[in-house]
């Protein structure tokens, strides 16, 4: 086995890894063999490996959250956050992000190859959830020998990983960090990704899944992230980012109005490019198997009620929400606080004010800063004493 | 409130600092930006929690490591189950909340005691100025034109003995505070401050 505490202390620049376990059994009955993972690490364990975090990433991030990848040279989705003197301070934490079961980053997805067929899995891998995605990482903290996880920390989907960690294995984390998340999603969210799945399907060249060896459902999957980025930005942030500008052109007049349905305002040549963007680095089939996963996460099913299930957990919790966030409401996050304090179990929370919608946790950055910083270096005080 | 919350916070730490024994669970609403919490963990190795409206100072509370949650301070109370604390605090808003009995109440049920504390308006420098003045009372101790006030049931130490001794809570200690100094006799007149220990 390989010293991953003395590769972690290594490691200065910024590399995806990629670990296998020869089997990870799901919640559907299946077993998948063998399964991959991908992780990056930044910041050094120390001596007790007491200082670790495990950043949960949401639905279409990947495990490269901070530094400036080696290969790609593109920084971090949550670089802003984690590193040297930041939030997540890898100067003092050793932060560790895992590409999700089921991803398209090196992480096993549909998009990998069955060894069974030797072909992709595409509609032939197993239906899976967020326990499952969980189930994956905790093997990885295993493996790297860390019995306690200082804190689990994500947004979004991210979120809800780390309510599962809290709750499937409440003796292996100090606290728990869910940013603008839910316990489970409400119709609205679940409406809003059904439409993302039908997009892709409705795409003549997503073939039932099987479109790998030839050309991808790109159109359906555009579509259905342009439907994400509406969800993801608000009603004011909109109109200040795009209000009802124009691409070229001072004012709609008749003369000059297309008629021909181009992209005329910026909002729309906007989502359009983050549309057709999105489509070179996302597998179609993963956004299915993963919005599925987020829409069948419910933390209290099998465990009684939201409150029951949090009874479980040990951990010192800090929720986050944002005021204009309406993919994720405050509310949301507040059902989760007030179950929480019904067990009588160490909560804080902040409704943080922002214009930027369920963006604001990838933006705010100083506020949520403030109130990670804290939050950790007091429960770290607490573990080491 | 500015004085009175001066006054608290500059003596009110000793003062509840000599109350509540050393590793309790201690639930303080309208914990502010989480100072007291915070002695409270530093000085009494205490769990302490806090509730507080006002989003900016939640943010400073959880800045400084305090676990305190942005919310309503009756429904907070209303989450709790029973005995969940074993010291209760209110440290200056008694007299700014809508239904202070239930308040009261739900303190007792959530903690094994509640610590109260709140501004005298039986102080003599509040029945002078409305007895030479005719006009609502003006003081250092409350600082407020009558449309401008927060406190919409001003108490004196006389009315919460009373209370206490109708819903049949003993109080197990009382603090005055005038000044820099506690007082004992003639509280009622002489006290600024009262803070109360309570128990059913």
């Amino acid at each position: 086995m390989k010293d991953y505490a003395l590769m972690i202390a290594n490691a200065q620049m910024v590399e995806t890894q990629i670990e296998r376990f020869e089997a990870l059994p799901l919640d559907c009955g299946s077993v998948l063999t063998p399964v991959d993972i991908a992780f990056e690490t930044y910041g050094e364990l120390n001596a007790n490996r007491s200082n670790a975090i495990l950043i949960t990433h949401a639905f279409s991030g990947d495990a490269h959250a901070a530094g400036i990848h080696r290969v790609t040279g593109r920084p971090g989705w949550w670089d802003n956050m984690i590193g040297p003197g930041k939030a997540f301070d890898t100067d003092r934490y050793c932060v560790i992000c895992s590409n999700i079961l089921g991803g398209c980053a090196g992480t096993t997805g549909p998009s990998s190859i069955d060894p069974a067929t030797g072909q992709p899995f595409a509609m032939t891998f197993p239906v899976i959830t967020v326990p499952d995605i969980v189930r994956l990482q905790k093997m990885l903290i295993d493996r790297i020998g860390i019995t306690r996880l200082l804190a689990v920390a994500g947004g979004s989907m991210g979120g809800m990983q780390a309510l599962e960690w809290s709750v499937a294995y409440p003796e292996m984390v100090a606290a728990v960090i869910p940013i603008a998340t839910t316990h489970r999603h409400s119709a609205q969210q679940i409406a809003f990704n059904e439409v993302g799945r039908q997009a892709i399907m409705a795409d003549p060249d997503w073939s039932g899944g099987s479109y790998y060896l030839q050309r991808p459902p790109a159109r359906g999957l555009a579509v259905a992230r342009m439907v994400g980025h509406i969800t993801y930005m608000s009603d004011s942030s909109m109109k200040e980012k795009f209000g009802r500008r124009l691409n070229g052109r001072e004012a709609l007049t008749r003369e000059a109005a297309g008629f021909d349905f181009s992209a005329e305002f910026e909002v729309e040549s906007y989502l359009r490019y983050r549309g057709s963007q999105f489509v070179d680095r996302f597998d179609a089939n993963s956004y299915l198997y993963i919005t599925k996963a987020m829409d069948y996460f419910d933390l209290s099913a099998g465990r009684g009620s939201l409150a029951a299930a949090l009874e479980r957990a040990q951990a010192r919790f800090l929720l986050v929400s944002f005021s204009s966030d309406w993919l994720y409401p405050p509310y949301q996050s507040e059902e989760i606080v007030r179950a929480l304090r019904s067990r009588n179990r160490d909560v804080a929370y902040c409704e943080l004010s922002s214009q930027y919608g369920h963006d604001a946790f990838l933006l705010e950055v100083e506020e949520q800063t403030e109130l990670v910083r804290g939050f950790l270096n007091s429960t770290y005080q607490r573990v080491t004493r | 409130m500015s004085t009175v919350r001066e006054v608290l916070e500059r003596r009110d730490y000793a003062t509840i600092g000599h109350i509540i024994e050393p590793k309790s669970r201690v639930l303080d609403l309208g914990c502010g930006d989480g100072a007291l919490l915070a002695w409270l963990k530093d000085n009494k190795d205490c769990d302490a929690r806090g509730v507080e409206i006002d989003r900016a100072l939640v943010q400073k509370a959880i800045a400084r490591g305090a676990s305190v949650y942005q919310g309503d301070m009756a429904q907070s109370l209303s989450d709790y189950p029973d005995g969940a604390f074993d010291y209760v605090i209110l440290s200056q808003t008694l007299q700014q909340v809508a239904n202070p009995v239930t308040i009261l109440r739900e303190m007792l049920r959530v903690g094994r005691r509640m610590v109260v504390g709140f501004p005298n308006f039986g102080h003599w420098s509040v029945r002078l100025s409305l007895l030479t003045t005719g006009h609502a009372p003006n003081t250092s101790l409350f600082p407020f034109k009558w449309y401008e006030s927060p406190n919409i049931h001003v108490l004196t130490v006389l009315d919460f003995e009373a209370l206490c001794a109708s819903e049949q809570w003993t109080v197990e200690h009382r603090i005055f505070l005038a000044g820099s100094s506690q007082v004992s006799a003639l509280a009622n007149l002489r006290a600024e401050v009262a803070v109360f220990v309570v128990r059913k």
